[in-house]
């Protein structure tokens, strides 16, 4: 019977002779479909999905409407702009699945090796089926999930480059199924293993050949889809999960889409015109039924109608005349407002790519924009939530000192000590004195010791380390996953002890007296966030076990006897406030009862199939009691370059700085001062574990009730820390009345911050702060930036999710809508681009809006003198093209060139960036500002025109001007007009604006010259002359 | 509706299987270009108002609209014009026997003589307009109710009409020429008659030709081509219902001046902006001698050949005569525009200078925001 929540999984599709008849389970074949349509179905579902968009959607009703009712304007005025967007979106769309059809077929088409009855066989990836024994050679990504069975090399591990699923390009070592036998061919066995799930870490599985031998696997025993094989000449593996279930398959889900704050504005603008619309056509219909109620003016004898209309319903008619009115006014929501604003985006999104400022010479990289929609937003940053590790500071390790048993160590470089070590300082009593020699050795080799890091070899193939040379040590490269480890590594190598690598499960460490010492690793007890500490478990050439262990000061203290703690304690915060990341290094030798009761503890809890998370933790923290405390170490993380300037000019452009960090306070609190983000003056506000407990002791009331004094007290900065312990006490309290109070009393106060410091963070906490933020009143608009995997959930969560490309993969950068190189980036990118790009999509709004409501206007005037008929003033070639054609090219250069103030002004006065805050320029001041310019032109131009008309004879022949020419000279008005409203708007001439916007012009009366056949010359000069008069008007 | 599917790229993520050799390769050159539209760098003009440049533009602009809107307005007042309406609503009028007795049967013309006189003289060409009040001409049932392929020559169009003639499309045959346009055709007749103080009357020669304009009368509308006799072009073919002869003989004076090209015809067809409107009906052209006014002073009788009804619709119709000058007929608007336009420009330049006077020495950001 197979339980729902695992699956069973028969190597080489060979059932176990004991068990019953082989029902072969039914899993979903290895093809990879990542395109969205076929041939057949493209046409109906791309318009489908086109038109599930309300503003395509408005516009397809509007135009079925023309086409229906007999509306004044012919379909093809809306039609053809809805058509064009459609065509040039299903084109986009459609070459968009093409490609991806393409690299479907090269996954899906690529030939791989598969052993089938003893005999290697090549098959297309997409035939391969789970279960499936699969041969994959060196520099070949895998085609799914294998669990690996046999390798090349010696040691039964492969190396692997996870390069494009999360961008670490570390080699990684996976391990064989331990002890399975050789001959493939013959192996049956089953596998049981979870339902396909999405994160690439977690894996559980057990591995049994035929019920009597059982096996847990692990992660390390998966190789995923998408990973390449390295430094390994070929492995057999099975494959697990296949096609859509792979791990990567599961993880290449789309994010969800942001929107920005202007679009919201856009949005309710977009409301506000709609009721105006709306209104318009209430108001002329009505105004048409009671004007027609008067005798002799419905059906004069002149005008008499169809017969068809004199049978129509009156309600029918009324309809049918409303539509009609919305038609004639529908210009007023133009679908070109929506290409301009995507086009102003897409092409906008380029001139981030393209700046040679966010150039990095060392990764050879520029920015990265992965989304398009949120440009503007980047001028309207409130707050900013900032990663500490990578983002403030540059993740580049370095050993600075360490205090073994209470003594400080400093390495000089010029050090004349034959071991390199000069001790500097140390506690007064024993000033110039040294720890033990013993002692020094035994840190050095827990330094060499606890640790997973990597030697990377240099010419790859064979083990380059075995023959006894000695490679230099410069040399040498290692890998980690994590920098502190290199740098402990590293550091221990200055002070004699050089770690050689691997070699089978033992380690190697070469001495001061450059003697190989060998060690066999029996267990890694890994690091987790949340114990904070990782341990190995080796023995010696003497046959002692021994438990290396280091970790978080917290982490360790509470586990070591206490009177080391009190030598050692000293440093170690003094090397926290200096901003140096601390770790402290334990030790327990194991007796052999003890070992073997860790031993079947691990095991054990590698085995079980569920919650093996915790089990395991439970035998870590099991074994790691008791420990006796060697010492400690001060890694430094400089700071970014420029972190210090770039922060103060986020705050001197009012936006509020957040440090969100899994450091320790005392470290974070350092970086901070060092980045400026708290000055001598700031009044730090401690809410700490410690704290709280201080004033437990005190008096046993709220926390909350202590620190808010008088906020008032004039320019005062405020700086409050707190960490994740009492943030978590604060955000998830028992659901009583006062958790509510406690969460808006916590944001007020930190609102009234200038800085806020979040430390001991979990990566889900990063997300609530910011998520509460966000939420919280007024909504501001939240930035997020980060460089790790842990910053992901923070980055997803904020309007603007910022990745740094750094040292800690790329995941952040894959989540993120902009990636920059470096810290000092983001000065300009929020400064410079973003507050251009809020400017210009702001003016491209409300022009937007202002010039077709000049546009409408007229029409809608001109109703009042044409009996309500909905006869357009316009001719329809001026209908269609005034959006299209004359008035797009101006408005569109000057929404991707203008910089009202250029761009190192805006960089250097910060505070200009408050001038936009908030939604300056789309709130409803300016918005009535542009609606009443509209409504008064498009009053002059109608009225002008009218007056002009009292008599209509405006040639010097005496001939007289019709319907069609008072249109024709509203448009031109129109055209000029709003042409150089926008010219006299525009701040920033290049070539570019002036051969738009003359350009326009020019093809204008070109255009319309050479469509007024009806239309004489001489008119034409008139009109110019008739312009210039109303220029004068609208100034 | 494009920026959607932008970061398509990103989501397919699924790399072709063979090409596993990582990054290194296409990380070589990514360096953007260092070019001045990239950077947005280009070279810009950058203009900054400051008092000094919009101070005089200011005043420049006074200065130069108020003389074009005083010599507008003088050219405008220099125009004379002449307006009388004979619609006949008043029992004392001449017309109101005309105007109450009408209907489209009657087989006899109405006429009456509506007597006026100019206190001065016309000089220089003068243009005889008609006008009509509460006409719906920019009527879109109206204002569609036309075939201009017809219109143009077309032959088919004249036998079978555009359905937007409805319902002036067809009798028993297809009307040429088809709609309601066409269909309503003024057709008064006026003619002018001046009184010499010894009291005999002579007839003033009218002009109906040069009243259409160019590009209609030669390009937009056109007699069906294949026959110089136009009764065998236009034969299966209706007259519109209200009109008293075929299209064909609307002049009986000019044989160059029928079918669809008759002036009279094509001004009508070019229907007007506004409800109350005026069309050229004629020209009176000057003397020759240059030496008597075209129109001297004096009493002068209008003889209306009544047959168009407006009072049904509670319309009026007058007639117009008028002097012309280079900027068209007597129209003070433009003037007056100029004039406002330019000293309001004027006045504001002097407020804002005194303000700059007293208050810009002070604050120097005051500059800007002027």
């Amino acid at each position: 019977s197979r339980k729902v929540d695992s699956r069973t999984i028969y190597v080489g599709h060979r059932p176990c002779p004991t068990t019953e008849a082989l029902i072969p389970p039914k899993f979903c074949d290895n093809r990879i479909v990542s395109s969205k349509y076929t041939v057949w179905n493209f046409l109906p579902k791309n318009l489908f999905e086109q038109f599930r968009r309300i503003a395509n959607f408005y516009f397809l009703i509007i135009f079925l409407v023309q086409v229906i009712v007999d509306t004044p304007t012919s379909p093809v005025t809306s039609g053809l702009p809805l058509f064009f967007v459609i065509t040039v979106t299903a084109i986009k769309q459609g070459y968009e699945d093409w490609l991806r059809h393409k690299a479907d077929n090269e996954v899906n088409k690529y030939l791989v090796t598969v052993l089938e009855d003893g005999r290697r066989a090549r098959k297309e990836s997409e035939k391969i089926k789970v279960g499936d024994v699969v041969e994959v050679v060196e520099d070949e990504t895998f085609p799914c999930d294998l669990i690996l069975l046999q390798s090349s090399r010696e040691d039964e591990t492969c190396f692997v480059t996870t390069a494009s699923l999360d961008g670490e390009s570390n080699h990684k070592t996976h391990y064989t199924v331990p002890d399975t036998e050789k001959n493939l061919e013959s192996l049956s066995a089953t596998i049981e293993c979870e339902q396909p799930q999405p994160d690439l870490y977690k894996f559980v599985t057990v591995f049994s050949r035929c019920v009597v031998f059982f096996r847990s696997l692990g992660p390390e025993n998966l190789l995923l889809k998408g990973a390449t094989l390295k430094n390994t000449q070929k492995i057999y593996g099975v494959a697990v999960y296949s096609g859509m279930e792979t791990k990567m398959a599961l993880n290449y889900q789309g994010k969800s889409q942001k929107r920005s704050a202007v679009e919201k504005s856009i949005n309710a603008f977009l409301l506000v015109y709609l009721c105006i619309l709306v209104s318009k056509a209430l108001v002329c219909t009505t105004l048409k039924y009671v004007w027609q109620s008067r005798p002799g003016q419905d059906e004069p004898w002149y005008n008499q109608k169809t017969q068809k209309e004199k049978d129509t319903n009156l309600y029918l008619k009324m309809f049918t005349d409303f539509l009609s009115f919305m038609v004639l006014f529908n210009f007023i929501i133009p679908v070109s407002m929506y290409v301009t604003v995507e086009m102003q985006k897409f092409l906008g999104s380029f001139f981030i790519s393209w700046d040679k400022d966010f150039f990095d010479p060392e990764i050879q990289e520029g920015a990265l924009v992965n989304t398009s929609d949120l440009n503007e937003e980047l001028g309207q940053v409130e707050y900013v939530f900032t990663d500490k590790t990578g983002t403030l500071t540059q993740n580049n390790m370095e050993f600075i000192e360490c205090c073994i048993d209470g003594f400080q160590y400093k390495y000089a470089d010029s050090g004349t000590e034959l071991d390199g070590f000069c001790v500097t300082d140390g506690p007064v009593s024993m000033l110039q004195q040294k720890a033990g020699r013993e002692k020094e050795e035994l840190f050095l080799r827990a330094l060499c010791l606890c640790h997973t890091v990597q030697v990377k070899e240099a010419t790859g193939q064979g083990d380059g380390v075995g023959d006894g040379m000695i490679h230099p040590a410069d040399l040498r490269g290692f890998i980690a996953s994590s920098p502190d480890e290199v740098a402990l590594v590293k550091g221990a190598m200055k002070y004699g002890f050089k770690f050689l690598g691997m070699e089978s499960k033992n380690m190697r460490v070469m001495n001061r007296n450059n003697d190989v010492e060998t060690y066999e690793l029996l267990h890694v007890l890994n690091f987790d966030p949340v114990r904070r500490r990782m341990s190995v478990i080796v023995r010696t050439k003497s046959g002692d076990t021994m438990l290396f262990c280091k970790g978080a000061d917290s982490s360790i203290f509470p586990r070591v006897r206490q009177e080391e703690v009190d030598r050692i304690r000293m440093h170690v915060e003094r090397n926290a406030t200096e901003g140096y990341r601390t770790l402290c290094v334990a030790y327990k030798l194991l007796s052999s009862e003890e070992y073997d009761q860790a031993d079947t503890g691990l095991r054990e809890a590698k085995l079980a199939l569920q919650d093996r998370e915790e089990k395991l933790m439970a035998v870590y923290n099991q074994v790691e009691t008791g420990m006796s405390l060697i010492g400690a170490t001060a890694v430094e993380d400089r700071l970014q370059e420029e972190a210090a300037e770039t922060m103060e000019a986020l705050q001197g452009a009012g936006m509020k700085v957040w440090v969100l960090t899994g450091d320790k306070m005392e470290t974070a609190k350092s970086t901070c001062y060092a980045c400026r983000l708290f000055q001598r003056s700031t009044e730090l506000l401690e809410l700490t574990v410690r704290t709280l407990h201080s004033w437990a002791k005190s008096k046993p009331v709220s926390a909350f009730s202590v620190p808010p004094r008088s906020w008032s007290s004039a320019n005062q900065d405020y700086g409050f820390i707190i960490d994740g312990a009492t943030l978590s006490l604060v955000l998830n309290s028992s659901p009583d009345s006062n958790s509510s109070c406690y969460k808006s009393l916590f944001l007020q106060i930190c609102q009234n911050c200038t800085t806020v410091l979040c430390c001991r963070m979990a990566p889900l906490q990063k997300a609530q702060i910011v998520k509460m933020v966000k939420n919280s009143k007024g909504s501001p608009i939240t930035l997020s930036i980060g460089d790790g995997a842990n910053d992901v959930s923070m980055i997803l969560e904020a309007h603007v999710g910022i990745g740094i490309k750094g040292r800690e993969g790329r995941q952040a950068v894959r989540n993120s809508d902009y990636a920059i190189p470096k810290l000092k980036h983001l000065k300009k990118l929020l400064l410079g681009h973003g507050h251009l790009y809020y400017v210009r999509i702001a003016h491209l709004v409300q022009y937007f809006f202002y010039k077709n409501l000049c546009f409408i206007l007229p029409q809608f005037l001109y109703q009042f003198f044409c009996g309500y008929s909905q006869q357009p003033l316009y001719d329809a070639a001026y209908l269609t093209m005034y959006n299209i054609c004359f008035t797009s090219m101006p408005i569109l250069a000057n929404s991707l060139l203008e910089q009202h103030i250029c761009m190192e002004v805006l960089m250097d006065n910060a505070a200009l960036y408050r001038d936009v805050a908030k939604n300056a320029m789309l709130r409803w001041g300016p918005f009535l500002y542009w609606t009443l310019l509209g409504v008064y032109q498009g009053l002059l131009f109608f009225f002008g025109v009218r007056f002009l008309f009292s008599n209509p004879a405006l040639q010097d022949n005496g001939q007289v001007f019709g319907n069609w020419s008072y249109g024709t000279i509203v448009f031109t008005v129109l055209v000029f007009t709003v042409t150089l409203k926008l010219a006299m708007d525009t701040r920033h001439w290049t070539w570019i604006n002036h051969f738009v916007i003359w350009g326009s012009l020019a093809f204008y009366m070109f255009f319309s010259f050479f469509w007024g056949g009806i239309i004489c010359n001489q008119k034409r000069v008139k009109q110019i002359k008739i312009y210039i008069l109303s220029l004068r008007f609208v100034t | 509706m494009m920026a959607p599917s932008y970061n398509a790229k990103e989501e397919d993520g699924h790399q072709p299987g063979a090409t596993g050799h990582g990054g290194a390769g296409t990380m070589t050159n990514k360096k953007p270009d260092n070019t001045a539209f990239k950077q947005q760098r280009l070279p810009a003009w950058q203009p900054i108002l400051t008092a000094g440049t919009v101070l005089p533009a200011f005043f420049v602009i006074g200065l130069i609209f108020i003389p074009i809107g005083v010599g507008l307005f003088v050219t405008s007042n220099n125009i004379k014009e002449f307006e009388i309406d004979y619609t006949g609503v008043d029992m004392s009028s001449p017309c109101y026997n005309c105007s109450q007795s009408y209907s489209w049967n009657n087989t006899q013309s109405c006429t009456c003589s509506v007597h006026f006189s100019l206190d001065q003289p016309f000089e220089s060409n003068v243009f005889m307009y008609y006008g009509l009040s509460n006409f719906y001409q920019n009527h879109r049932r109206y204002v569609k109710s036309r075939d201009d392929s017809q219109l143009n020559g077309d032959k088919t169009s004249l036998q079978s009409p555009s359905k937007e003639c409805e319902p002036y499309r067809s009798s028993d045959k297809p009307i040429a020429p088809c709609g309601a346009i066409a269909n309503s055709l003024f057709n008064d007749t006026l003619e002018l008659y001046y009184i010499d103080p010894n009291g005999s009357r002579t007839a003033i020669p009218l002009v109906k030709k040069g009243i259409a304009w160019w590009t209609d009368k030669h390009v937009k509308f056109r007699n069906p081509s294949g026959n110089n006799n136009l009764t065998v072009v236009f034969q299966g073919t209706s007259k519109p219902v209200n009109w008293r002869k075929p299209v064909f003989e609307l002049d009986p004076l000019d044989s160059d001046n029928n079918g669809f090209i008759n002036e009279d015809f094509i001004v009508w067809m070019r229907t007007a902006a506004l409800p109350t409107f005026r069309k050229l009906y004629c020209i009176i052209q000057k003397k020759p001698n240059n030496m008597t006014p075209t129109l001297p002073r004096g009493e002068y009788i209008l003889e209306v050949t009544y047959n168009y009804p407006v009072r049904s619709f509670d319309g009026r119709k007058r007639m117009i005569l008028s002097t012309i000058s280079w900027m068209g007929g007597k129209n003070p608007f433009l003037g007056i525009a100029y004039i406002t336009v330019g000293s309001v420009c004027f006045c504001l330049g002097l407020v804002l200078l005194s303000i700059h006077y007293r208050y810009g020495k002070r604050n120097n950001s005051a500059e800007i925001s002027s």
